[in-house]
């Protein structure tokens, strides 16, 4: 389990609860229609919590404007550069629509938006553009994260980004959702004093 | 997990988190891009005393295909020929720094005893008359795709008729092994003479009676009649072996609709299964072929995706 998960669900402070996450997502919603309002789009969430937040933002996109948007998962556990040193990570699912078991690469000439929940060092964002690029050709990758709490390690941005959040590189971001959670809302922990070093810390 | 030794080895949710990794590796057969950077840098040797094609060259796509680098070392055209002794050979494969070894031997218990010997994490692909886990993992990987299509992927209470000659298979027990963990019901059926001592033990039904099991089964695997280990006089003929457990175009016309068959390979045509079986609608002998290179990957990154060799479930 995510060590971020484990702790207390009242440890911490809230940065966005569940209403204005979903105000939230509706504006980003309304950015990544305004940046591509033609041509196919696919949304890829990368789990754990990118999924569920593809699937808001594809139905928030479609209360917009009415477009249909295309959503999958990418799951980039292979293309990581931290998986020597550590104990075999669990591979998660990839679903592209479409693509899965037709044996079409329909991802060519898409644009493709990746959404996870924290941007932080930037590695998963590499590791997903990897991913992207053994699965064919996207017409342009833009990525949209909920929150950018900072700290990158890698020349990576977010194209669309639903809060800014500065924080201490100690702190953890926990972003929970009603899908997987119970409960929808960001909230910001404290540092951990002992065996905060290993694991995900976001 | 560090080695891969036996199906025995192995829990139910070991199993089917290998099953699942699996689904996930068979993707990308359908890709234009047939390539995952999880093993990149690790070395895999092939070590085969034994022929192989299926096994051999499936385990050599899966490592290229998780990029790692991949060696084959078969006994003919090694110092093997020249009489050198197997911890001799493991012990300097080993010595130049591979990863993982991948063992066929026809001595039952060799990988085991190469654990004994070497740093590598070791792969039994076959040994002797002992186990095959791999065979077993994408036999159970083919049969979960079947029982899916029936509506529900688990193999509690499903049936699975192995026929053959048990006593020789580990293909055989392998699939006891780990069909019995997953839950299944498996029947042996063969003649007594291919029947091993104290098979009795084992968590599974006996049958002599073929066509009785045809009625009352979900899966029907056959086995190889190894012609290289039968010069002990098992059964009286070749025809009196396929009259008897053969699955004959009369057996294949009377199998149930959502029966399937499946068979390790290389088949023996025409002797423990029949032309018309074996290109049948119900025939997934390809479709193992295929499963087992996902199969693999999917054993290959379990035991080298990582460092500690046990895995979390962080995702």
């Amino acid at each position: 389990m995510d060590p971020v998960d484990s702790v207390s669900p009242t440890v911490g402070r809230v940065i966005l609860n569940d209403t204005e996450v979903s105000r939230t997502l509706t504006r980003m919603a309304h950015q990544i229609v305004e940046s591509d309002p033609d041509g196919p789009l696919l949304l890829l969430g990368i789990p754990t919590r990118g999924v569920p937040l593809a699937h808001r933002l594809a139905e928030a996109m479609r209360q917009v404007d009415g477009r249909d948007v295309a959503v999958g998962q990418l799951d980039v556990t292979m293309y990581r550069d931290d998986l020597r040193g550590q104990p075999t990570r669990a591979v998660g699912r990839t679903v592209i629509p479409g693509l899965t078991g037709s044996g079409t690469d329909t991802i060519d000439g898409v644009t493709v938006v990746l959404v996870d929940d924290v941007l932080y060092s930037g590695r998963t964002i590499r590791a997903a553009l990897d991913a992207l690029s053994d699965l064919g050709r996207p017409r342009a990758v833009r990525l949209a994260v909920l929150v950018d709490r900072g700290h990158r390690q890698l020349p990576i941005r977010a194209d669309h980004v639903g809060k800014n959040l500065p924080t201490a590189a100690g702190e953890r971001v926990r972003v929970r959702l009603a899908e997987s959670d119970q409960v929808t809302e960001v909230r910001i922990l404290p540092p951990v004093t002992s065996e905060s070093s290993t694991g995900e810390s976001r | 997990m560090r080695h891969l030794l036996s199906a025995a080895d192995l829990s139910a949710d070991q199993a089917i988190a290998i099953l699942d990794l699996a689904e996930e590796m068979a993707q990308i057969q359908s890709r234009p891009v047939k390539k995952l950077p999880a093993l990149r840098g690790r070395t895999i040797v092939n070590l085969f005393f034994e022929d192989s094609t299926r096994t051999r060259s499936s385990f050599e796509l899966a490592g290229k295909w998780l990029s790692a680098d991949v060696i084959n070392v078969s006994a003919k055209g090694s110092s093997v020929s020249k009489g050198e002794s197997l911890r001799d050979t493991v012990q300097t494969i080993d010595a130049m720094g591979v990863d993982a070894l991948v063992i066929r031997h026809q001595a039952s218990g060799a990988p085991l005893q190469t654990t004994q010997w070497v740093d590598a994490h070791v792969v039994n692909a076959g040994d002797g008359t002992h186990e095959h886990p791999t065979q077993a993992l994408l036999d159970a990987f083919t049969m979960r795709r079947h029982f899916r299509t029936l509506g529900d992927e688990s193999f509690a209470g499903r049936k699975v008729a192995i026929v053959g000659d048990i006593t020789h298979s580990r293909v055989a027990r392998s699939n006891v092994a780990l069909l019995t963990t997953l839950g299944a019901e498996v029947t042996l059926v063969a003649p007594a003479t291919l029947q091993p001592s104290g098979v009795t033990s084992w968590p599974v039904r006996i049958s002599h009676e073929l066509d009785a099991v045809l009625t009352d089964t979900d899966v029907v695997m056959m086995l190889r009649v190894q012609k290289e280990r039968m010069a002990g006089g098992y059964f009286p003929t070749p025809r009196e072996y396929t009259v008897g457990y053969g699955l004959t175009r009369d057996r294949l016309a009377r199998l149930g609709d959502h029966v399937v068959i499946c068979h390790p390979g290389p088949m023996n045509r025409g002797l423990e299964i029949s032309a018309d079986a074996a290109d049948s609608a119900a025939s997934r002998v390809l479709e193992q072929v295929s499963a087992g290179v996902a199969v693999r990957m999917s054993v290959l990154y379990q035991l080298l995706g990582g460092d500690a060799g046990t895995t979390t479930g962080a995702a």
